[in-house]
C-alpha cells in the first residue's frame, strides 16, 4: 500500500511534467492549428539557459524567473520571425517547419553545450518526507505544487484578464477579433512566449530527475502528445489531467505489470494515443461545438 | 463637416476587380444607406473602409488617411465593422463578446455594458450562454451591442436584416436610429432597400463597383428608376 502511494505521487509529479508540456502544445494548437514539435527541444534549450546561469552562481529561482522570461521572449520571437510568415500558407509547411526547428535546436544544443549527460540541481532536495508509513520525495512534491501553480496563474490570465480575453478571441475567430481592434498577430506571438515558458517550466522541473541532455524531451514530448490526445487537443485543462493520468498510469503499470516494466513504457503512451484517437478523437475534454443550425 | 470621404477607390480580388473607383462622402451625424444588387460592391465598399481588402484611391476619416490600415488600427480610430452574418465568437459567452466589443476602450464599461443592456434585456439574460447558441436574431443584437461597447464614430453595418424576422429587424433598426441620434454616424449595406431608404437620411446606389446615384433617401424613394429596380413598384 504504501509503495503505492509512492508510485502514485511520483506518477504525479512526472505527469504533472507531461502536463505542462501538453498545455504548451494544446495552447499552440487551440489557438493556430499547429502541432509545434519543437516544444519539447525548445524546454531542453530552456532548461540548458537556465543551468548555464546556475553554472555562473544564480540562485536557481532568480535563474528560474530569468529563464521564464528568455522562453516567453523567444518563444514570442520565433512565432514573428519564423512562423507569421509562413502562417497563411498550407498547415503542413508549417509543421514541417517545427520538425526542422526540432532538428536545429538538438543541434544547436549539442554544439554549444555538447551531448553528455549533466546534473542539474533543482530547487527541491531529493530527500524524502514520512507521511504516515509512506515516504515522498521533497522533489516530486515540489514538481506538483509548480506544476497546480502554473495551471492556476494561466487559468487567471485567460478567464480574467483582458489580454487573456483577447488570446481567446484571436483564437477563435481571428477576422473577427480584428474588427474588434485586438492585435491578433501580437496576441500570437504571446501565445507562442507563453507556451515557450510553459514548456520553460517542464524542462527545469525535469531536468533534476532526468539528467540534462539534448535529447532531454524527447520522449517526454510523446507522453506529452499522449496527455494532450487523452484529454483532447483544445481542451487546457484536459491536457493538464491527461498529463496526471499518462504519469500515474505509466507508473503503476511499469511497477505492478512486470511485462511492461520500463521497457515498454514508451511503447503503452503510444498505444495509448492510438485508442484515445479510435473511440474517442476529441479527447476527455474536447469540446464538440455547439452550434444552432 | 464629413466624417468619411472616399475617392475614386478601386478594389480587387485576385483578378476580378470589385470596385471601380468608388466617390462618396458621409457628413458627421449622417445615416447612409448604400444600395445595389447583388454583386454591386457594396459588401466590398464597407471592407475597404475597415481595411480587409487591398484599395487603391484615397480614403479620408476625420480629414485623415488612416495610417497603416489594418481592421485592428481602424477599429482603434473609431470605425465599428459589423460584417454580414454577424460574426461573433461562437465559443464565448455573450459577456465575453461584449467586452471583446470594448478592447479599443480604456477604464472601466459597466456603464456602456448595462447601456447596451438597456437596448437588448435579452442578451442580460443570456449573458452567460455562448454566443454560438444564440438565435440569428440575438446575434445580431449581440453583434450590435458588440460594437456600441466600441462607442464608435462611425458604425458599419453589413446586411443587418438577412435572414431575421421583421419584429426583430424592426428592433434592430430601431436601435440603430437611436444611436444616430445620440451622435454615431451609421453607413449600412442593405439588400432591403425600402427598410433602408425609410432608416436613412442620404443614400448612395452602387451598380459594377461604381456609385450610379447618390441623394438624400427621401428623393431616391421617388426616383422612378430606384423604385423600379430596388423597391419593384
Amino acid at each position: 500500500m504504501a509503495n503505492f502511494a509512492q508510485q502514485v505521487v511520483s506518477g504525479l509529479a512526472s505527469g504533472g511534467i507531461y502536463g505542462l508540456l501538453a498545455l504548451a502544445i494544446v495552447l499552440i494548437h487551440r489557438a493556430t492549428g499547429v502541432i509545434n514539435f519543437a516544444q519539447g527541444e525548445m524546454a531542453t534549450l530552456s532548461a540548458f539557459v537556465c543551468w548555464t546561469l546556475l553554472d555562473h552562481g544564480w540562485a536557481f529561482w532568480p535563474a528560474f524567473g530569468a529563464t521564464l522570461a528568455l522562453s516567453f521572449v523567444g518563444g514570442a520571437a520565433l512565432h514573428t520571425t519564423v512562423i507569421r510568415p509562413i502562417q497563411n500558407g498550407p498547415l503542413i509547411g508549417i509543421v514541417i517547419l517545427t520538425i526542422g526547428l526540432l532538428i536545429a535546436i538538438n543541434g544547436l544544443d549539442t554544439w554549444i553545450w555538447g551531448g553528455a549527460s549533466k546534473q542539474f540541481k533543482g530547487p527541491f532536495s531529493t530527500s524524502p518526507i514520512r507521511v504516515g508509513g509512506v515516504a515522498f520525495s521533497k522533489q516530486d512534491i515540489g514538481v506538483i505544487v509548480v506544476a497546480i501553480a502554473c495551471v492556476l496563474v494561466l487559468a487567471f490570465l485567460f478567464e480574467r484578464t483582458k489580454l487573456g480575453l483577447g488570446l481567446r478571441a484571436a483564437a477563435v475567430n481571428p477576422a473577427e477579433a480584428r474588427f474588434v481592434g485586438v492585435p491578433v498577430g501580437a496576441m500570437l506571438a504571446v501565445g507562442w512566449g507563453l507556451a515557450a515558458a510553459l514548456g520553460a517550466v517542464a524542462g527545469v522541473m525535469a531536468a533534476p530527475s532526468l539528467f540534462l541532455d539534448p535529447n532531454m524531451m524527447q520522449t517526454v514530448l510523446l507522453y506529452a502528445f499522449a496527455a494532450a490526445v487523452l484529454g483532447g487537443m483544445d481542451s487546457p485543462l484536459g491536457a493538464v489531467i491527461g498529463g496526471l493520468v499518462v504519469g500515474v498510469a505509466l507508473n503503476l503499470l511499469g511497477t505492478y505489470v512486470h511485462w511492461i516494466g520500463g521497457e515498454l513504457r514508451l511503447a503503452t503512451a503510444l498505444a495509448l494515443i492510438l485508442v484515445v484517437l479510435l473511440a474517442k478523437p476529441s479527447g476527455l475534454f474536447g469540446r464538440t461545438l455547439v452550434r444552432r443550425a | 463637416m464629413s466624417l468619411l470621404e472616399l475617392r475614386d477607390v478601386g478594389a480587387r480580388y485576385g483578378e476580378i476587380r470589385a470596385l471601380h473607383g468608388v466617390t462618396l462622402t458621409v457628413d458627421e451625424g449622417d445615416f447612409v444607406a448604400i444600395l445595389g444588387a447583388n454583386g454591386a460592391g457594396k459588401t466590398t465598399t464597407l471592407r475597404a473602409i475597415s481595411g480587409t481588402v487591398k484599395t487603391s484611391g484615397e480614403i479620408l476619416f476625420d480629414g485623415e488617411r488612416i495610417f497603416r490600415r489594418t481592421p485592428e488600427a481602424v477599429a482603434r480610430r473609431g470605425i465599428a465593422h459589423v460584417p454580414e452574418g454577424r460574426g461573433t465568437f461562437t465559443t464565448l459567452s455573450v459577456l465575453e463578446n461584449l467586452r471583446l466589443g470594448a478592447w479599443t476602450q480604456r477604464g472601466e464599461s459597466a456603464r456602456d455594458l448595462a447601456h447596451v443592456f438597456e437596448f437588448f434585456p435579452r442578451l442580460y439574460e443570456r449573458r452567460d450562454q455562448q454566443a454560438g447558441t444564440l438565435s440569428g436574431g440575438e446575434q445580431q443584437m449581440l453583434a450590435l451591442g458588440r460594437a456600441m461597447m466600441a462607442k464608435p464614430r462611425l458604425l458599419l453595418l453589413d446586411e443587418p436584416s438577412l435572414g431575421l424576422a421583421p419584429l426583430v429587424v424592426r428592433e434592430i433598426f430601431d436601435t440603430l436610429k437611436t444611436m444616430n441620434e445620440r451622435g454615431t454616424t451609421i453607413v449600412v449595406v442593405e439588400q432591403n432597400a425600402s427598410l433602408a431608404l425609410a432608416a436613412a437620411r442620404q443614400a448612395f446606389v452602387l451598380e459594377t463597383g461604381r456609385v450610379v446615384l447618390s441623394g438624400a433617401a427621401d428623393d431616391l424613394r421617388r426616383n422612378e428608376s430606384v423604385r423600379r429596380s430596388y423597391l419593384g413598384y
